[in-house]
């Protein structure tokens, strides 16, 4: 472990983290969307598409926000890659369970 | 033997990007799981590592072109709604649930689909920046590369619930 982070692994620590961030906040938006019709209105971006455009957009911008910050945060110093191996682990499965239809449904 | 502009676009989505991100994550894996072979030599550790950066950034791409195909070219196709009195098979959605029997095609299959299909392009393009900042360095450090296999094949498996549903909700109600 200490190998590891005497490397400089900041960057890619930084794109893992911030992929989870982007999988939550589309199972989040996923999630309002189905939960307030309003909140389904505001995200409906482009009418083709219907809410589907904002969930995906936000989610998007959320990840590339995450990734400065994050990229910016750990340009130049080591991160302990385990540990936010697990927290990304976490936030894809939050991502996941709010992506899946029988959960929203249920919102 | 005539495919419609639309069954084009389904084809060019489905069979061509989602197909060729999916075939493709079987070779990204073995070079993966060899690139920690104790028997690697420097040259071969280098010679996979080029493969796995042009590979892992191919489907990246792929996974964006496959799911913004999907979703703003597609979709639109799939969800619009049947005038009065239209013939329902040219409006997927309005044709699924105008039937109990088709209907959990699109409460289940699709609202799954259009959702999950999002995540893969994501991981699949953190798993591109992993392997190209780390770079040889994934053979020896296990835990990275070990990480790296599991963004991967989750990616792998939301594009591989995508592809399925699109297969089968295309069979029940296609974009005509």
């Amino acid at each position: 472990m200490m190998n590891q982070q005497a490397e400089n692994n900041g960057p890619i620590v930084a794109a893992m983290l911030a992929a989870g961030i982007g999988c939550l906040v589309l199972g989040l938006m996923t999630c309002l969307a189905e939960a307030s019709k309003a909140i389904g209105g505001i995200l409906n971006f482009y009418d083709p598409v219907g809410p589907l455009s904002g969930k995906t957009i936000v989610a998007v911008v959320a990840w590339l926000v995450a990734w400065a910050i994050f990229g910016a945060k750990w340009k130049e110093q080591p991160a302990d890659f385990g540990k936010i191996f697990k927290v990304t682990l976490v936030l894809v499965a939050l991502g996941l369970l709010g992506t899946f239809p029988v959960f929203f449904q249920a919102m | 033997m005539i495919l419609t502009p639309r069954e084009i676009w389904a084809v060019i989505h489905g069979m061509m990007l989602g197909a060729l991100f999916l075939l493709a994550y079987a070779g990204g894996l073995a070079e993966l799981i060899n690139l920690g072979s104790k028997w690697s030599t420097e040259a071969g550790i280098a010679s996979r590592v080029r493969r796995l950066i042009t590979g892992t950034w191919i489907m990246a791409v792929v996974a964006w072109l496959t799911v913004i195909t999907g979703t703003y070219i597609v979709y639109p196709w799939y969800r619009a709604k049947a005038p009065a009195g239209a013939e329902l098979t040219m409006y997927p959605r309005n044709f699924l649930l105008s039937k109990p029997t088709t209907a959990g095609w699109h409460h289940f299959g699709m609202e799954w689909k259009e959702h999950v299909a999002w995540l893969a392009p994501i991981l699949a393009t953190a798993v591109a920046i992993m392997v190209t900042k780390y770079g040889a360095k994934l053979a020896k450090d296990d835990e990275v590369r070990k990480a790296v296999i599991v963004l991967f094949t989750i990616a792998f498996c939301a594009a591989a619930v995508a592809g399925l549903f699109g297969a089968f909700i295309n069979k029940a109600a296609p974009i005509l």
